[in-house]
């Protein structure tokens, strides 16, 4: 899982069957401490995230089996989609014992 | 499976079912060799009560993650299935707690 900021919404009146009723955001991936980090993509909420929010998203076939009733992988239920937001980051917490080496959080 | 050192955990109120009670660990693929961190860091599933410091293994497959969470239909990718104690390397071993 990832982190990402939300910076917006896509509307989108013709889309696939499983893709009706999810708000589409659109994400800025980030590292763990916010800065922003690659290409802007295009996620399912599955938590209520707006815009501004600090968020972790699940990337692959992941993003898609979070949004399956019960407890059964239905391939005919699956949505057609890459990355869903899991959930809101509250706060993230780093070690720094360690000399600059992890390039990707500090 | 990857090698990874725990640097960092994520606090969450708002989050999918599927990911209530488990621990939310950042993980950064780790170099044995120079005991350093490269990479992009990650976040996974802890299941093993690994803590920040520790080397771990992640795997990165959904299937087994599921699996390992009794999940069917979980949207969790990436779980911290072990603790490394040590490794061997070229004939050299390091020990990692």
């Amino acid at each position: 899982m990832n982190a990402a900021k939300v910076i917006g919404r896509v509307v989108a009146t013709a889309k696939w069957k499983t893709l009706e009723g999810k708000t589409l955001l659109l994400l800025q991936p980030t590292d763990w401490s916010g800065r922003a980090k690659g290409d802007i993509i295009v996620a399912a909420d599955s938590v209520g995230a707006g815009a501004g929010e600090f968020v972790f998203y699940v990337k692959s076939r992941e993003a898609c089996f979070s949004w399956l009733s019960g407890d059964k992988q239905l391939l005919d239920e699956m949505p057609p989609l890459d990355a869903t937001v899991m959930g809101i980051i509250d706060g993230v917490d780093m070690i720094d014992d360690d000399d600059g080496k992890v390039k990707d959080g500090k | 499976m990857k090698i990874c050192k725990v640097v960092g955990n994520v606090w969450a109120t708002r989050k999918q079912a599927c990911l209530n009670n488990h621990t939310l660990l950042l993980v950064a693929p780790y170099d044995t060799e120079t005991g350093k961190t490269k990479g992009e860091t990650v976040m996974a599933v802890d299941v093993v009560g690994a803590g920040k410091g520790n080397i771990v293994l992640v795997n990165d497959e959904g299937n087994s993650a599921r699996g390992m969470l009794e999940q069917p239909v979980a949207g969790i990718r990436t779980v911290v299935c072990g603790i490394v104690d040590e490794s061997l390397l070229d004939g050299k071993h390091r020990k990692f707690h």
